[in-house]
């Protein structure tokens, strides 16, 4: 997985690219969590994901409720078919921001 | 169409990846649709995440192996999990209710969804787990 942010604003929008699973969470939480504690809005765009499995799926849960924690907000944008699909699965479209 | 093929994969988060590799290159062989084949490459890698995160739980690093074997006849697919951790306690093993939104527990409720069985065997030789997946297709 790598990665890039761009910073307009309060908005911080990560760019992840790869495949999201167990072996990269941690730096996936890395990367998203601090600017979540920061008050900052983080918009995960997913354009670039292949594959998330539950471990993934768990990274945008905890980025979710860090946010509402912290009174902003977590976006999840341009999410490949196929993630959508696990996101589903997750019966989370309904929970997460998605656009 | 009959196949069977199996591989084994050092027990390490970093695998998983040749866990996934290794599943698309059999579901290659395999005349199904494409989001099927994402589906059960999910599945796979769900239940290698498991032997990691579970069985191997503490370790930091094992030269054990896990052996992966996927086997298709007659419209059955199985696929078997081998490993050398913790043994299992299948009635200890539940995933998380939906509606109880909280990083974790989804990867067991993802195999439930999309195969028809998961079963733990016994006494196979050499091996502490056997997780057995099966779908007909």
């Amino acid at each position: 997985m790598t990665y890039k942010i761009s910073e307009n604003g309060n908005i911080s929008t990560v760019f992840l690219d790869g495949e999201i699973d167990m072996d990269v969470t941690e730096k996936a939480k890395e990367i998203i969590l601090p600017l979540v504690e920061a008050g900052k809005e983080v918009h995960i765009n997913l354009k670039d994901v292949s594959y998330m499995d539950s471990s993934g799926i768990s990274v945008l849960i905890e980025s979710h409720q860090k946010a509402l924690e912290k009174g902003t907000k977590v976006i999840v944008k341009e999410i490949s078919k196929s993630v959508l699909k696990v996101i589903m699965m997750a019966k989370l479209e309904q929970i997460l921001n998605l656009e | 169409m009959t196949l069977s093929e199996s591989k084994d994969f050092v027990v390490h988060s970093s695998n998983l990846k040749e866990v996934r590799i290794f599943s698309r290159e059999v579901f290659e062989k395999i005349d199904l649709p494409q989001e099927q084949k994402d589906e059960l490459v999910l599945a796979i890698a769900e239940a290698a995440q498991n032997i990691v995160k579970h069985a191997y739980k503490g370790v930091e690093e094992t030269k054990d192996k896990m052996q992966i074997k996927i086997s298709f006849k007659d419209n059955q697919l199985e696929i078997g999990f081998f490993d050398k951790g913790k043994p299992v306690i299948p009635e200890n093993i539940q995933h998380r209710k939906l509606d109880d939104i909280k990083p974790g527990g989804l990867g067991t409720f993802f195999i439930k969804q999309i195969m028809d069985e998961a079963i733990f065997k016994k006494n196979q030789k050499g091996w502490v787990n056997h997780l057995v997946l099966t779908k007909t297709i």
